[in-house]
């Protein structure tokens, strides 16, 4: 059964813009980028938005409904009420470009930032052998859609813009808990998590396991555990001995 | 500089979340703030903390957890299961020797860092809503650079939780000797088993007992141990509340018999 909802979508540029009033048609089932498509057919063609599977696994339709960041793709119109404005902004933590469009650059330069995969000296890809036993906590984060939701979430940039130099973010701690949790990984990154890509600032607030579409565990699986292993080498003198003492390597 | 930084989309609005999402913030601060206030009371207090057969309604040993192990001159006969160490140079009440410990375990424990950011430091007050600082530096500065030093708390909590189960063990005893039951030992019983659940819990503990490993096929028995720590630490929040409200209520039950507010109800 339809009925028609109250719509408020950001509109405008780098310069200026605001949000619009719309007033569109909603049917049972849809999500919130059917609604924004059906005011690009209607309304406001000129309305751009970044979408691309519509099945919350490629990322692109990242947005904030109501003031929460979401995928709008997964975002049921029946969690809404149907007297209930529905506003719908562009990420507020990055340069937007033109309505709902935002500039995710930053992400990418801070990937980059990421030193890659290192494998043992003599070991070619093809000849890595390992048991799943110890590469399973990887692969909870290679589930990752780059949504860039939980970099968007953190308040550590979102509300300091100033901090983007120094903060790599959720998404690229994740990362390196990636690598250096894998067992085939010989960098050691624990050092370069605190002092290179800004793991300190992380106050573990969480926002970012929460806004997470793909439910990985960003805070208690891999931004913890890098923060222990950061303790390890920076924070704990009693441990280091210890290691030491026993000659320990694992 | 905010949310509202040159470049992004101009909203005015620090948050345009429609939800409750002051709610949480502020039924975690009212809870915190009230330990806060009543441990501060009960560590200065300095009286009704034990309770053996002097005690009008004391039907057995019964310690509160703020004070335990009492370690100054002036403690209670009976009281101090470790000794006197400290001697009497120590004048304030006993238990501030000992609480900057738990409470240290508490303060540098990685869920309380969420719940005291968002509620009381507003860094920031729930996801998505703007927080109010012009500058933010983390965890990379002292004092909150203490907060790394976590695993030494965590280490010494351990020793407490220990002294704590004793305690319990000792209630069960009874003043005149033999096996007893009061309602003054179960509590006791629960607060030691809450506190071990938080500290096992913990993400400090699930780090050493397997988490800095990268090869769990070479260490079996470690990778067992951390599988079933970590299935706890997904529920070290609930433990955390639990805990804290648990020693509290514990302290007051044990100050409740002491000062002969009620008697101790012996089931045997």
């Amino acid at each position: 059964m339809g009925y028609t909802s109250k719509f408020r979508v950001w509109r405008g540029d780098d310069t200026d813009g605001g949000l619009v009033d719309f007033e569109v048609e909603v049917n049972e089932g849809e999500v919130v980028l059917d609604i924004v498509h059906r005011l690009q057919a209607t309304e406001a063609p000129d309305l751009a938005v970044r979408w691309n599977c519509k099945a919350g696994k490629c990322g692109s339709c990242s947005a904030e409904v109501n003031g929460r960041p979401r995928l709008m793709c997964m975002t049921r119109m029946s969690t809404f009420s149907q007297d209930e404005v529905v506003t719908v902004t562009p990420l507020r933590a990055f340069p937007v470009i033109k309505d709902l469009v935002t500039d995710v650059s930053f992400n990418y330069q801070k990937a980059r930032e990421i030193p890659s995969f290192a494998p043992p000296v003599g070991v070619e890809p093809g000849d890595y052998r390992m048991q799943q036993v110890d590469v399973q906590r990887s692969q909870e984060f290679r589930k990752c859609i780059e949504c860039f939701l939980c970099q968007n979430t953190c308040h550590v940039i979102r509300d300091h813009e100033e901090n983007k130099e120094a903060f790599a973010g959720p998404r690229y701690f994740i990362r390196l808990a990636e690598l250096d949790m894998h067992p085939l990984d010989v960098k050691d990154r624990r050092r370069g998590a605190q002092e290179e890509h800004g793991l300190g600032m992380c106050n573990i607030t969480k926002c970012c396991t929460d806004v997470c579409p793909e439910h990985i565990h960003i805070t208690d699986n891999a931004i913890i555990p890098m923060k222990e292993r950061v303790a390890d080498v920076k924070y704990d003198p009693l441990k280091r001995i210890l290691l030491k003492i026993t000659s320990r390597d694992d | 500089m905010s949310v509202n930084a040159p470049g992004r989309a101009k909203i005015d609005a620090k948050t345009l979340r429609t939800d409750a999402w002051w709610l949480q913030p502020a039924i975690t601060a009212a809870v915190l703030l009230s330990f806060i206030v009543y441990a501060t009371w009960r560590a200065f207090e300095d009286k009704f903390y034990f309770v053996n057969e002097l005690n009008p309604g004391g039907k057995v040993d019964l310690i509160s957890p703020f004070y335990s192990p009492c370690l100054a001159s002036h403690c209670v006969s009976g009281s101090s299961m470790l000794g006197q160490p400290i001697g009497s140079w120590w004048t304030l009440s006993p238990a501030l020797l000992i609480l900057v410990f738990p409470l240290g375990f508490r303060f540098t424990c990685y869920y309380y860092r969420k719940a005291y950011f968002r509620s009381f430091w507003l860094s920031p007050p729930a996801c998505a809503v703007a927080e109010p600082h012009t500058k933010y530096t983390g965890e990379t500065r002292f004092p909150l650079l203490v907060n790394n030093l976590h695993r030494y708390f965590f280490y010494i909590g351990l020793v407490f939780n220990a002294l704590l189960t004793i305690d319990a063990f000792i209630a069960f005893r009874g003043v005149q000797g033999g096996f007893h039951m009061s309602v003054g030992t179960v509590v006791l019983l629960l607060n030691a088993t809450f506190l071990w659940l938080y500290s096992l819990s913990c993400h400090s503990c699930r780090h050493a007992m397997g988490g800095r490993l990268n090869h769990f096929s070479k260490h079996p028995v470690r990778y067992r141990m951390w599988t079933w720590i970590s299935r706890l630490n997904t529920h070290h929040p609930k433990f955390a509340w639990i805990s804290l409200i648990g020693v509290a209520l514990a302290d007051y039950y044990v100050r409740c018999i002491s000062a002969g507010t009620f008697t101790d109800i012996l089931f045997f």
